[in-house]
């Protein structure tokens, strides 16, 4: 049977892991190589490092990175971040990556993953997309999370008391609206050619408030490619339900692991306990030596 | 020398670093003199099949690869590079391969692997592997353990060539050896302990070939 994945995410800003809430107010959570490392040896199934440097100038220092990461690991890991062509993905994959994910510059221009695909197999191209919850009746996604319990507490559900309108797909970080609905448009990069779907709440994500099941499940349901939850992760039981209730093929996290909140051992063998298909911790674990 | 082969395509360091960590003197190979060389090969990995086998015949690495194999020099294919050691694939059309090992690749469809909602293709992550017959690949291998996948197609290979299976929707070929011809559908360097204990085996393999008979 094929196992559900735990991937931890590492935000990546001029060459040195950062996390944030909301996607901002950013922390500085260490160097890329020894997290890659070190989730390696723990037991992770995969990594994904996602470049959140605004300057391009930066690249140089991305494909050292990348580089590094792949001398260091020997499990799959992607890349993604300032992806913009076929020579961009390249230099990556190149550079040892395994796979590339592209965002704003394929909702700019949506056959960059025809493109990719063709070139480097559907396999090899991620579709990230970045997505918030339009609340019915014109509610602002800001209004909506003040309206629920508590912060840390989240069910992981989105009420049914807070009825949402679809998902809008936002670009450069967040910061930019598109207009486009979340389901619709995982559902037209498969078809282009993505092999998976990185998908990502921002109401939810560095918030530990649980994933957005109801987007995860929406886009797990919609597409036949594998979906990655993202966004929200703050329990074993947000992994679970993740994996579960949103239907999806992976679970990202990235605060609770570079913390030490969360260990990837302890969530695997929980989520083992409680019946999901992941890999056993006995397998899992690497050593460097 | 192990011949990494490398075509131009895919993840190559990976590949080399998986076998240099194994003891083995691996280089990566683009010329058809290098390979022809080499006392073991590994035709890595992964993307499309039509664009790998262009890419290897452009090269003018297609007939090197089919006498170094026929004259019984270890050549260990993976993932797309074991997809090609077949005849032929129905990726994007009709494409010959190498021809090395009888069967043809197949796309993941059709009622043996449609579930409720149909499987996710490409079938990607770490799934289990069984044991169908002892090989030096699969020294110290315990059955179910789990190796990363990553393809949307699957070998269609002879039985008597099957040495380890997976299950995805239904049972497919995950390792297959001929003779001096062998391959894994899966990432063994991507795969943790659990595949570099193979690629160890490949090493192994390669090593007790070089020792000389004794009478």
């Amino acid at each position: 049977m094929l196992a559900r994945r735990l991937i931890p995410c590492l935000d990546v800003d001029r060459g040195r892991v950062v996390k944030g809430v909301r996607f901002v107010a950013l922390r500085d959570a260490g160097d890329p190589v020894e997290c890659a490392m070190r989730y390696d040896a723990e037991g992770a199934d995969e990594l994904v490092f996602l470049d959140i440097t605004a300057s391009s100038d930066a690249r140089p220092i991305v494909l050292d990175m990348v580089r590094r990461v792949a001398d260091a690991v020997y499990l799959p890991f992607t890349v993604g971040g300032g992806v913009r062509s076929v020579a961009d993905a390249e230099a990556l994959l190149r550079a040892g990556a395994d796979k590339v994910a592209v965002n704003t510059a394929a909702v700019a221009d949506p056959a960059l993953i025809t493109a990719l695909a063709r070139r480097f197999g559907a396999q090899a191209v991620v579709l990230a997309i970045d997505a918030r919850a339009r609340a019915a009746g014109g509610l602002g996604a800001e209004e909506l999370r003040s309206r629920r319990s508590p912060h840390g507490t989240g069910a992981g559900f989105t009420p049914a008391s807070e009825p949402v309108d679809g998902f809008e797909v936002y670009v450069r970080g967040g910061r930019t609206a598109t207009g486009r609905d979340a389901v619709a448009w995982a559902r037209e990069g498969a078809e282009r050619g993505a092999g998976e779907i990185l998908l990502t709440s921002m109401d939810r994500d560095g918030t530990k408030d649980g994933y957005d099941l109801a987007l995860t499940r929406a886009v797990s349901r919609a597409v036949r490619v594998p979906v990655i939850a993202s966004g929200g992760c703050g329990t074993i039981e947000h992994l679970r339900a993740a994996l579960v209730e949103g239907e999806a093929a992976a679970a990202l996290a990235a605060s609770v692991f570079h913390f030490g909140e969360l260990r990837v051992g302890d969530a695997r063998r929980a989520l083992r306990d409680a019946g999901v298909p992941v890999r056993p911790q006995a397998e899992a674990g690497f050593s460097h030596e | 020398m192990i011949a990494i082969v490398d075509y131009g395509l895919g993840n190559l360091g990976s590949a080399l670093k998986a076998f240099r960590r194994a003891g083995a003197e691996a280089q990566l190979c683009s010329e058809p003199a290098a390979l022809a060389r080499a006392e073991a090969l590994v035709l890595p990995g992964d993307g499309a099949f039509g664009a790998t086998m262009d890419e290897i015949r452009a090269r003018g690495l297609a007939d090197v690869l089919v006498e170094a194999a026929r004259a019984g020099v270890p050549l260990f294919g993976i993932c797309v590079g074991m997809q090609v050691l077949f005849e032929e694939s129905e990726e994007h059309g009709v494409h010959a391969g190498l021809g090395l090992l009888p069967g043809r690749v197949r796309r993941f469809e059709g009622p043996a692997f449609e579930g409720e909602r149909g499987l996710a293709v490409p079938h990607m992550g770490w799934n289990a592997l069984r044991r169908v017959r002892e090989h030096p690949l699969l020294d110290g291998f315990e059955d179910g353990q789990h190796v990363y996948f990553v393809h949307s197609y699957w070998c269609d290979a002879a039985e008597e060539d099957v040495i380890a299976r997976s299950d995805y929707g239904a049972a497919f070929p995950a390792m297959v050896a001929r003779g001096n011809v062998m391959a894994a559908q899966f990432h063994p360097e991507k795969s943790q302990a659990v595949g570099l204990r193979m690629v160890d085996g490949f090493v192994r393999l390669v090593a007790e070939r070089r020792k000389p008979v004794l009478a």
